[in-house]
């Protein structure tokens, strides 16, 4: 059984569709800016924020068509239901109020602002509960079914397009939408900063001076289907091919020094995909810009015999968004395959990983038939999820 | 084509009673949470250090996971990229979380550990039981409100019919303001000796005993 991607979006600081967010890509416009003290911060800190008023007049904007909705929306939701609402009115076809579409939620901390004393007591305890998030988000579009939540740390993106994939062979269910969604948090910051794992300076994925990540909030939604009807553009259509996810059995903070666990998810991947290394377009790599992730990449990419293949990280665009990422990312893989556009890695000069391999630096102009979009986080876990463009003329 | 799937063995913490394969295999009632799951580890002599470096959830899937892989010990019958871990529950590491909270909501007081913050993702578990008996198959933590039997019957059949994974080790565990829970078993073609096949109904039968 074939899975279409149906609609998509991006809610980042560079824009509020996936359009507007692939013009600022195309331009090497980075979201990630330095923010001095603030209630995130006692330091300044480079981050990837997206403008609280700007989120507010936008949803307030979408909520006059929505008059049921009386309950008080917390940041993340709001996120979310902008993204979702977006995808709605890209593809019309799409019917999230049915029985047969399910809403799967990825995020790896979801409210969690509302453990601050300044936000509990506006919100009910519960609220704080991811799978509570889920079901206000899935209520509002009036879902009928229970969503599911994956929280897997920073594959949960990638892990949940898998999944939906999963589910929509089983044919329960006709669309599938994955949404990614997580913010920033005194709580997210402050935990990295702990781990001395952020840069001073926008994140430099893959480069030789790299020193840390950059972190960031956003949301993605990717809308998949098992039915072609139900996508937009029939002469286009972006499948996906294939997908796993594999644990390093190594440490639950530290990368793998051998890269085995990314290696194995790729391979699963890409044999489920029925690709051979040499057809593969481009890799959307995970770049975190700390020394061992990246590290750790290059010999799982090298490994996979992949080291030629164009390769490009985000997070310099839009800081790591953490259950966001993988969404987010997969989407701008989607565009470049659409726009055969490949983006460039800002803030790459010079490469500086354990083993050769072919990163973008500047936005250019390439035949982009597929994309394998990769990822790892903590708890020593791997996914990736292959995407293939197919032209039917 | 047979594609049934079997409960081949399963562990149950709850109570200050820990079940494993129907037999009752330690019983302390007089504990609280934490201290009940630290009795459970020094009662059955697990030799593992990092165990007191958990936190509380990650200490609660070490033990059950410990005794339901002594009961069945998957990874010798199968390769390690061929278990899955797939693992619920309702609270996520919200535990945890609440301690890191306390260490950064006071200025005065501001105190964040790499230590804490470390685990303060559900999936930690999965990472523990896999470093432990390394297992490098797929993984997956999804959040319900509630054990759902029915979600994770039909999505683990159909990751073991599609040849993605051989085995599951599988279930729920779930640690927040000193209730605890926890039921792991296992999933595979083979009957096992408990003979148990894998459907929601058997799943809730054994849940709820």
């Amino acid at each position: 059984m074939n899975v279409f991607v149906a609609s998509d979006n991006i809610i980042s600081p560079l824009g509020f569709t996936s359009s507007e967010n692939f013009e600022q890509l195309i331009k090497m416009h980075t979201g990630v800016t330095r923010i001095e003290k603030s209630e995130l911060s006692e330091e300044a800190v480079c981050a990837a924020i997206i403008d609280t008023k700007k989120l507010n007049a936008e949803f307030q904007k979408q909520n006059h068509t929505n008059k049921a909705s009386e309950i008080e929306y917390t940041r993340l939701e709001k996120m979310a239901i902008i993204s979702i609402n977006d995808c709605l009115k890209q593809n019309p076809k799409i019917n999230i109020a049915s029985k047969k579409t399910l809403l799967v939620l990825s995020t790896t901390k979801g409210n969690i602002d509302l453990l601050d004393a300044s936000l509990a007591s506006r919100f009910d305890k519960k609220r704080v509960y991811l799978w509570e998030t889920a079901k206000i988000i899935a209520g509002y579009f009036k879902n009928p079914n229970q969503p599911i939540v994956v929280s897997n740390a920073c594959i949960s993106g990638v892990l949940a397009i898998i999944i939906g994939k999963r589910l929509l062979e089983d044919n329960t269910y006709d669309t599938v939408i994955v949404s990614g969604v997580d913010i920033m948090t005194h709580f997210v910051v402050s935990g990295f900063q702990s781990f001395k794992a952020i840069s001073n300076e926008v994140a430099k994925p893959y480069d030789s001076k790299r020193d840390g990540i950059s972190l960031g909030e956003g949301c993605g939604t990717i809308v998949l289907t098992n039915n072609p009807e139900l996508t937009l553009n029939i002469e286009q259509q972006i499948f996906v091919k294939g997908g796993a996810s594999s644990n390093d059995a190594n440490h639950i903070s530290g990368p793998s020094r051998t890269g085995d666990g990314l290696l194995l998810a790729i391979e699963k991947t890409l044999k489920e995909a029925n690709v051979k290394a040499e057809e593969v377009n481009y890799i959307s790599g995970h770049g975190t810009a700390t020394l061992y992730n990246d590290d750790m990449e290059s010999i799982a990419i090298s490994d996979a015999q992949l080291a030629a293949v164009p390769m490009n990280s985000l997070k310099s665009y839009f800081g790591h968004t953490l259950g966001a990422a993988g969404l987010i990312e997969s989407i701008v893989g989607i565009h470049s395959m659409r726009k055969n556009t490949l983006i460039g890695t800002y803030n790459f000069n010079e490469l500086g990983v354990a083993k050769p391999i072919n990163i973008i630096k500047d936005t250019t102009s390439a035949v982009v038939n597929n994309c394998l979009k990769t990822s790892a986080g903590f708890g020593g876990c791997n996914a990736a999820v292959f995407f293939q463009k197919v032209q039917n003329n | 084509m047979e594609n049934k799937n079997y409960i081949s063995s399963y562990c149950a913490a709850k109570n200050g009673e820990v079940i494993v394969d129907h037999t009752i295999s330690y019983s302390e009632k007089t504990l609280l949470s934490v201290d009940f799951i630290k009795s459970v580890y020094k009662h059955f002599q697990f030799n593992y250090p990092k165990f007191y470096k958990m936190d509380h959830l990650c200490k609660l899937a070490f033990v059950t996971s410990e005794l339901l892989l002594k009961s069945n010990p998957v990874t010798q019958k199968y390769s390690s990229e061929d278990i899955a871990i797939i693992i619920s529950n309702s609270t996520s590491s919200l535990e945890i979380d609440t301690e890191h909270q306390n260490t950064i909501s006071d200025k005065g007081n501001y105190f964040p550990s790499p230590a804490i913050f470390v685990y303060t993702l559900s999936n930690i578990l999965i990472g523990e039981i896999a470093i432990r008996n390394s297992i490098k198959g797929e993984n997956t933590f999804f959040i319900f409100d509630k054990f759902d039997p029915v979600f994770m019957s039909s999505y683990i059949n159909s990751l073991l019919k599609s040849g993605k994974a051989k085995c599951c080790i599988t279930g729920w565990v779930d640690f927040y303001e000193n209730k605890y829970e926890s039921f792991l078993y296992t999933v595979e073609k083979e009957q096992g000796t408990l003979k148990i096949e894998h459907t929601s109904e058997q799943i809730k039968k054994l849940y709820n005993n």
